[in-house]
């Protein structure tokens, strides 16, 4: 696709620019076109459009402004302008947009690849800005390139649990998906209307067609495959993607989720589904997770209350039919738990048919989320459970044995595990 | 009235408002973007760019450009080999950290599953992926001499 010196009609730039990526007859592929890098920007107009506002419904799933223990960006500003109370109704909300949002994210790498194929040849073109407005344009696409980029690699390498990213991977991932949509909007306002009129049917203007046949090459090679077939190569690559991905996010499917991380059962019976962190991964010893050394400390308006797990069996259990969801775009199906209430919780100590804001520490001792904050439409919500059993049997330690928070709809991490302290009140 | 040598011309007002708008977006961003480890995150950022467009472009470039010159005057059955090759080294970027195994002792600890399937599922897949091509050129290559003779007839 990519050839060097080889006789051609352009003259005006001699035969040496002809060698290198500066001269337009460098770059020999018959692919590239305006209808090829239109019909790849409209899918990616799209598709990043749904990554963009999935992100940012994960972000609000946090509730990063009810607590400083959500917020790991506590400097947002004005970028946490649309944060509302995150909802559990309906109870797979989590599950489906991080699923689309790590899904799609991933489907679409190939759609991406292809497009900076599509225009590479403009990162070379000379002079380097016939006005301001387009050296504007060029740094600006330093900033879509870059940061397109920076979001798909860090979010992959999120996923496979390689945080070798310098920082934190909320705070880059939030603030960078912010750079790369700034550049972003700017990129699709300016590019839209003509990449529409190129699907459209080739009639264009001439002073449009004259910018983008920068893209056509003057010197092409024979044709290997059609533009229509090369589609069909991204095309299958996103669906091969896709198929060996989309598995991880139900329990009758994990088996086709070949490549994806969570594409295996842990095991099989009562326990045998989806876990984030085990207990050794997070430092806790059987010896205080025992009937003897573990007690629940739950506090609020009345006081302070300690119950052993016998004294919490003998409170009102209830059951509820919830997934969990993982923002790393895993999920499983429905689990059966079994548990106290959290709104009974909160009336142990006070907050009888009023349940408020609750704060949530484990046994964990080191972790981003060993402490969270849940929100009180999220603990008066009769699925919301300090759970002790799931599936007909005893939590096992890797699913947060004595006890565990989980709550419809929440980020997998909010539904903390090895509970160890409950402070109701508004926070 | 020449115009001076290096002055540039304004271009479209409009479309400056609209850069210099996100601009300012960006750099709000930015400058959170860039607290912590600035020079990292930037490194990461142009890297990134930089990594793509002069490294894994040109490789990809220049590893398809030999496939073609080495297939020579067979080249329309270059997308047999182009096709299988492209796909497994897609699944092979994106699930480099799983595959390569360089993740495994965390991945094994955090998830409680063991890593060992990621390698051997991609080889599969490749093996797959190569096979189905093997397969439909064998039946297409069936297909043209059988029509051959009867386009003469």
């Amino acid at each position: 696709m990519v050839r060097g010196a080889v006789p051609g009609p352009v003259r005006t730039y001699g035969r040496d620019m002809r060698r290198t990526p500066f001269s337009p007859s460098f770059w020999r592929s018959p692919l590239r076109g305006p209808w090829f890098t239109s019909v790849l920007g409209i899918v990616l107009l799209g598709g990043i459009t749904v990554l963009f506002v999935t992100g940012l419904l994960s972000y609000a799933a946090y509730n990063p402004d009810l607590a400083r223990v959500n917020d790991k960006t506590p400097d947002k500003g004005i970028l946490g302008f649309y944060l509302f109370s995150w909802p559990t109704d309906p109870h797979w909300l989590y599950r489906l947009t991080q699923g689309v949002h790590v899904t799609l994210g991933i489907t679409l790498i190939p759609v991406l690849l292809a497009k900076l194929w599509s225009v590479v040849p403009k990162l070379f073109t000379l002079p380097p800005a016939r006005s301001l407005a387009h050296a504007l344009e060029r740094i600006s696409l330093l900033l879509l390139v870059g940061g397109g980029l920076f979001e798909f690699v860090t979010g992959v390498l999120n996923v496979q649990l390689d945080y070798v990213f310098p920082g934190s991977f909320y705070p880059l991932h939030f603030y960078g998906a912010w750079v790369f949509f700034a550049a972003f909007v700017a990129h699709a306002v300016l590019k839209t209307p003509a990449a529409l009129r190129n699907l459209r049917g080739m009639r264009q203007p001439p002073q449009v067609a004259e910018e983008e046949r920068e893209l056509v090459s003057p010197d092409p090679d024979p044709p290997t495959v059609s533009r229509r077939g090369a589609l069909g190569l991204v095309g299958g690559g996103s669906l091969l993607l896709f198929g060996t991905t989309v598995g991880q996010g139900f329990d009758g499917l994990r088996w086709s989720a070949v490549l994806a991380p969570h594409g295996a059962d842990p095991g099989s019976g009562p326990g045998g589904f989806q876990i984030n962190k085990t207990a050794a991964y997070a430092g806790i010893s059987a010896a205080e997770r025992s009937e003897g050394a573990w007690r629940l400390v739950v506090s609020g308006r009345t006081g302070t209350v300690r119950l052993s797990r016998a004294e919490l069996l003998r409170l009102p259990l209830h059951s509820s039919a919830l997934p969990i969801a993982c923002v790393e775009g895993w999920s499983t199906s429905d689990q059966w738990w079994r548990g106290v209430r959290l709104r009974d919780l909160a009336a142990l100590v006070g907050y009888d048919g009023d349940p408020p804001d609750v704060f949530v520490e484990s046994l964990q001792r080191h972790g981003a989320f060993r402490r969270a904050a849940l929100r009180a439409n999220q603990v008066a919500d009769p699925r919301s459970l300090l759970a002790l059993f799931v599936n007909g049997e005893e939590l096992t330690p890797d699913h947060g044995h004595p006890a565990r928070v989980i709550v419809p709809a929440a980020p997998g991490v909010l539904n903390t595990k090895w509970v160890a302290r409950m402070t109701f009140g508004d926070l | 009235m020449r115009r001076p040598r290096f002055a540039l011309p304004l271009g479209s007002p409009l479309q400056i408002l609209l850069l210099a708008c996100s601009f300012a977006l960006a750099a709000y961003a930015g400058v959170q973007l860039l607290a912590g480890d600035w020079f990292g995150v930037a490194l990461w950022f142009v890297g990134a760019a930089l990594l793509h467009d002069l490294v894994l472009l040109p490789l990809y470039a220049a590893a398809d450009r030999a496939l073609v010159r080495a297939a020579g005057p067979r080249r329309r059955w270059v997308a047999y080999v182009r096709v299988p090759a492209a796909l497994s080294l897609l699944l092979l970027l994106v699930w480099f950290p799983l595959i390569s195994g360089q993740v495994t002792a965390r991945y094994a600890s955090a998830t409680g599953l063991s890593a060992d399937r990621f390698l051997s599922h991609w080889l599969l897949l490749t093996a797959v992926l190569f096979g189905g091509s093997a397969v439909l050129f064998v039946l297409r290559l069936r297909r043209a001499t059988k029509q051959r003779p009867s386009a003469v007839g």
